[in-house]
């Protein structure tokens, strides 16, 4: 990819993001918090290509492992917590009734 | 283009498109739990994308493999874990550490990336090629580096483990940060210029710098800082998608950040806080202290739980305004069980939401969901503030800010303008607190001295115990 295209990408990404949340009703703040802090766990795929291009050298693969276990600690923490919350708002309808 | 190519890019596609939706899902109340996992699955999508393209291509080697597995499944396991044992009322702390830890993974790719070039990917570099991946490589640790020590002050100062220190809230604090931001901004063009060994003090300053910027802050602050720190890893991640050339990296990471910034901007509308002053202003009870707001009471009215629950129980009309304190008593559950009697005698009750209630927008909704409290009976600020002069009495649990009528009245007052809920319309107004000491903002509440008004002295949880005791001697809620 070249750099030119690149930049597009974070422009056009960028721009996805701010019209994503228009109008967040204040319950769904901290669970839209935490979600998006959970994708921000993306950088597990850096991490990863770290692993894989580190060519045996062992610093490199303690790094990138390092880093792994960094972002699959927020990725997976980061949905889970957000599923806890979020259950409890659609446990309600069925206590209802 | 080649088959792994291909597979990876419209898996790539794909993954980008899920994400986008399920932010998009957050949003709303009704999808958002399966927009959660929507997004969960897109990631994990992504993942099985890229190990792939690297099996079909380049192939993994076993060492590689090892290394792989040890990081997901200490990552995975100890975040599994956190998120399943940490109670609802650390939520806000508990983002930060995760927020952090994705700030450190940048910073980590990137250091590792800069020490040690990745042979493939930086074979013949042209000038202008390695000026972007020096770029790149800086700004990811730049950022990196500030989310992580600022998502970790943050929690520590959630958590209670550090307070805020005095010379942080003098103008000292300006000048301490500003020579952290040269010095990063030196190491940074220091590093792009090829002297790699600045990038040692790039990691220093800047990791100094999210310290200086966080430590000011004030807990009120807090969510505001944290959902910022949340954006500043999406980007983080963005500049670490530039370093290994990640366009899914890239795409990602500017949809969080700039999500996160709408989101910041969000929350600080609703807590009449602007961003300017919530990152530079410091606590807002250091601002206040020697301007107005400070004063006596002259009129409090204290009374006992058993004048609470006498006029509870003769009341057709209650409505419940839970706050922080209710929170930290973690009383939620007793709460309920006073409103449960309350209920069963005919009597309407209703939860009043404030926007920011609790330690963070949307976290009260979280901790009464979590005692079950029926989600008809949570009411929006501007829902039920038309309510107040038809209600008989109304609870006050460990709120304090959020009710303060001189957010109306005293144009002279720092919480003026700030939407508060209009509980002294109401005909009682009981306010079970600990003591008189003050809210966040360190500003008098002039409810407390109006005439209907009544303090219940005590902490939240034994007072909520207690009505319960008396209102079991009355008979309510027995059938």
């Amino acid at each position: 990819m070249s750099f030119i295209s690149l930049l597009w990408v974070l422009l056009l990404g960028s721009l996805l993001g701010l019209e994503l949340i228009g109008k967040v009703p204040p319950t769904l703040h901290t669970p839209l918090m935490s979600g998006a802090n959970a994708i921000s766990g993306i950088t597990m795929l850096a991490a990863l290509t770290l692993i894989v291009k580190a060519e045996g050298n062992l610093a490199l693969l303690i790094i990138g492992s390092v880093s792994l276990g960094f972002a699959l600690f927020n990725v997976v923490g980061g949905f889970f917590v957000t599923d806890r919350m979020l259950a409890m708002f659609s446990r309600k309808p069925s206590n209802k009734k | 283009m080649n088959l792994p190519v291909i597979i990876k890019f419209v898996i790539d596609l794909l993954a980008v498109l899920l994400l986008a939706l399920g932010i998009k899902g957050l949003s709303k109340v009704k999808s958002a739990r399966d927009a959660n996992r929507l997004a969960a699955f897109a990631m994990s999508l992504s993942v099985v994308g890229l190990l792939s393209y690297y099996l079909g291509t380049s192939g993994i080697t076993i060492q590689s493999w090892i290394w792989i597995i040890i990081g997901s499944i200490i990552g995975s396991l100890f975040g599994a874990i956190l998120a399943k044992k940490v109670p609802m009322t650390s939520m806000p702390e508990t983002v930060a550490l995760f927020n952090g830890c994705g700030g450190m993974s940048s910073l980590l790719v990137a250091l590792g990336v800069a020490i040690f070039p990745i042979s493939s990917s930086l074979e013949n570099l042209d000038f202008f090629k390695s000026l972007i991946n020096e770029v790149s490589i800086s700004v990811s640790i730049f950022v990196g580096a500030i989310t992580f020590t600022g998502s970790i002050v943050a929690m520590a100062k959630l958590q209670g483990w550090l307070s805020t220190p005095g010379w942080t809230q003098s103008k000292v604090r300006h000048f301490v940060n500003i020579v952290f931001a040269v010095a990063s901004l030196i190491a940074f063009f220091d590093l792009i210029n090829g002297n790699s060994s600045s990038i040692w003090l790039l990691v220093i300053v800047s990791s100094l710098l999210g310290i200086g910027v966080t430590l000011p802050i004030g807990g009120a602050d807090m969510p505001v800082v944290i959902s910022l720190l949340n954006s500043y890893s999406g980007i983080a991640a963005a500049a670490a998608g530039f370093v290994v050339d990640s366009q899914l990296l890239i795409v990602a990471g500017a949809m969080v950040g700039a999500a996160g910034l709408i989101l910041t901007q969000v929350m600080c509308k609703g807590m009449n806080r602007s961003l300017v002053s919530v990152l530079f202003g410091g606590s807002l009870s250091a601002q206040t202290t020697t301007s107005s707001g400070s004063g006596e009471y002259t009129n409090i009215t204290s009374c006992s739980v058993e004048e609470c629950a006498l006029t509870l129980e003769a009341a057709n009309k209650v409505i419940i305004v839970p706050g922080y304190g209710l929170a930290v008593a973690q009383a939620q559950h007793t709460l309920r069980e006073v409103t449960k009697k309350l209920e069963q005698n005919g009597i309407e009750v209703v939860y009043a939401i404030h926007p920011v209630a609790g330690r963070m927008p949307g976290h009260m909704n979280v901790l009464l969901a979590e005692a079950d409290v029926p989600y008809e009976q949570l009411k929006e600020m501007d829902v039920v503030n038309p309510d107040f002069p038809a209600t008989d009495v109304v609870l006050v649990l460990g709120a304090n800010d959020v009710v303060n009528p001189q957010a109306k009245n005293d144009s002279s007052s720092p919480l003026y303008g700030m939407p508060v809920l209009d509980v002294q319309e109401a005909r009682t107004v009981f306010v079970i607190k600990r003591g008189m000491s003050a809210g966040y903002s360190g500003i008098k509440n002039d409810l407390f001295d109006l005439p209907n008004t009544s303090m219940v002295f005590g902490d939240a949880k034994k007072v909520l115990n207690d009505l319960i005791g008396e209102l079991k001697d009355l008979g309510v809620g027995e059938k």
